[in-house]
């Protein structure tokens, strides 16, 4: 068990710590300048420095984009069971929906901190919560037809009731692709939360550090808010995996 | 067809001048029953056996109001399909078993019960007697992928007795299984049926299974579905059906029955009914 985690690990392990030594003895062999490309050990510095910063900005762009999981999540989850019960609801706005997943929703940003004001995060909210919602929406509605024929048959000579298929029968068969799309919205509401940040709004967030820092030349501070960034994004993909995990069906996980 | 009573509250299934026609798009219309009349009562064992296409599946879920009939009439304990459904009045069996995987052998069971509303404390001590029924008093906390095929249709067996129904509607619910299994399965449906009371109406294509268990074999031909010959098996009271039954001479001459009135239908259709 050990031994296959440790073989799993390893190669890319040594292929990043490989990476990380070639990208130090770049920078301080060929003399690049920090503006241009800051030596890892800099940026580490500057991480372990601003530590605090760093993680008070992963904190609040990590609320903003939690805040728009929630409220995404359980308005898909919500609407897909509305249109999974009329049918005529799902006809009409899956097409809908699933145009909307190609709007880059982040472009909206600097219009939302005019409608909200910019002292304020609802902007951040709505954009991180659409960019949930569409994924959630459309893999819940997905999962929701799932139930197979021979259910339905099962549940209709029991006499259920429309509520019941869904509570007994759709719904729990629709529980793994709901996990699905929460842990692709999961990753899309922080990108969205962070990049949301780069257009205004209130200061305290990565994104407006990354901006910040840079716009101020610090460069290798404005890395090591990136390296927080990537943090954060590979702990919301975790939290995603993990909530995927826990729906999967019995014996496939 | 024994039209013995006019009286159709007396009988647990009655149906009359059944005819079915699915519309084909762009070919003529596939007349999957015609002129069916048929009569179970209350306690009866009858099977429905004929080749694939014959319709006997399709009478079943007409009986079970799962498809509506294009002529006609169904009565099932003197109400329509559809209300004696929304009274709980039969349980179904489908070939799959047909259960939850999400919910444990218990929950399965409690099915029915719960969308029924029926009170959890009632609920936890019928699933207590029905695992008892289907021998699986130690699985009621296995999920279904834990169990084999066999056990996954006791549990599927036991889900449509929960509650109580006159009447059990089974679609081969063997069908998938191998024939040791089967047997044995055939041989516990038997004294299931037997304690329970209830009418059964049981859609098969084996010959044996029909003959070892039914009252009577409704022989049916395809294209379009009819009925072509009832077969009075009578080998006894359901309790009596053991093992020995099956090497009994009275259980081959039924079989030998049954192969004749299905030989006749043979000619109209080249597939036999044993095949698959």
């Amino acid at each position: 068990m050990i031994a296959r985690a440790l073989r799993l690990a390893l190669p890319p392990l040594l292929l990043g710590i490989l990476s990380l030594g070639l990208w130090e003895i770049a920078v301080k062999a060929l003399h690049i300048k920090p503006f241009v490309l800051p030596a890892p050990s800099t940026i580490w510095a500057q991480f372990v420095k601003h530590f605090d910063n760093i993680v008070k900005g992963a904190v609040g762009t990590g609320r903003n984009a939690l805040i728009g999981v929630l409220v995404g999540a359980a308005l898909a989850i919500l609407l897909a069971i509305f249109a999974s019960l009329v049918r005529v609801v799902a006809d009409m706005s899956a097409p809908i929906v699933a145009a909307a997943s190609v709007v880059p929703i982040v472009a909206l940003a600097p219009v939302l901190y005019t409608m909200f004001g910019a002292d304020k995060q609802t902007g951040r909210w709505l954009v991180a919560a659409v960019s949930v919602y569409v994924p959630v929406y459309l893999n819940t509605l997905k999962g929701l037809r799932r139930a197979q024929p021979i259910h339905r048959d099962l549940f209709r000579a029991n006499a259920a009731s429309g509520w019941q298929v869904t509570r007994h029968l759709t719904l729990p068969g629709a529980l793994p692709y709901v996990a699905t799309g929460i842990k692709i919205g999961t990753a899309l509401a922080v990108i969205n939360a962070l990049i949301a940040e780069y257009f205004g709004g209130p200061v305290g967030g990565l994104g407006k550090s990354i901006t910040s820092s840079a716009a101020s030349s610090n460069y290798p501070l404005a890395w090591a808010y990136v390296l927080g960034a990537v943090l954060l994004g590979m702990f919301a993909y975790l939290i995603g995996a993990a909530i995927e995990r826990l729906a999967s069906p019995r014996g496939a996980g | 067809m024994t039209t013995t009573s006019s009286d159709s509250a007396a009988t647990a299934v009655s149906v009359r001048g059944l005819r079915r026609v699915f519309p084909v798009r762009g070919r003529p219309d596939v007349v999957a029953l015609d002129g069916i009349d048929l009569d179970v009562a209350p306690g009866e064992f009858v099977s429905l056996i004929g080749p694939s296409g014959c319709g006997k599946s399709t009478l079943m879920r007409l009986v079970a109001d799962l498809d509506d009939p294009t002529t006609g009439t169904i009565a099932v304990f003197g109400k329509t399909p559809r209300r004696a459904r929304l009274d709980h009045d039969f349980g179904v069996a489908f070939q799959q078993s047909a259960l939850l995987p999400w919910r444990t052998v218990s929950r399965n069971i409690a099915l029915p019960l719960e969308l029924a509303k029926v009170d959890s404390g009632e609920v936890k001590r019928r699933i207590g007697e029905l695992l008892d029924m289907v021998g699986l008093s130690q699985f009621g906390d296995h999920y279904p992928d834990q169990l084999s095929g066999g056990m996954q249709q006791r549990v599927a067996i036991a889900r449509s007795l929960a509650e109580r129904p006159k009447l059990l509607l089974m679609d081969e619910p063997f069908g998938a299984l191998d024939e040791m299994t089967r047997e044995r399965m055939q041989t516990e449906l038997a004294r299931i049926a037997g304690e329970s009371g209830a009418a059964v109406i049981l859609v098969t294509h084996s010959i044996p299974e029909a003959a070892f268990l039914s009252d009577r074999v409704v022989v049916m031909s395809p294209r379009p579905g009819r009925i072509v010959d009832v077969v009075d098996v009578g080998l006894g009271d359901q309790k009596e059906r053991t093992e020995d039954l099956r090497e009994a001479s009275g259980f081959f001459e039924a079989v030998k029955r049954i192969r004749e009135a299905l030989h006749g239908v043979e000619g109209a259709a080249p597939k036999a009914a044993e095949q698959r």
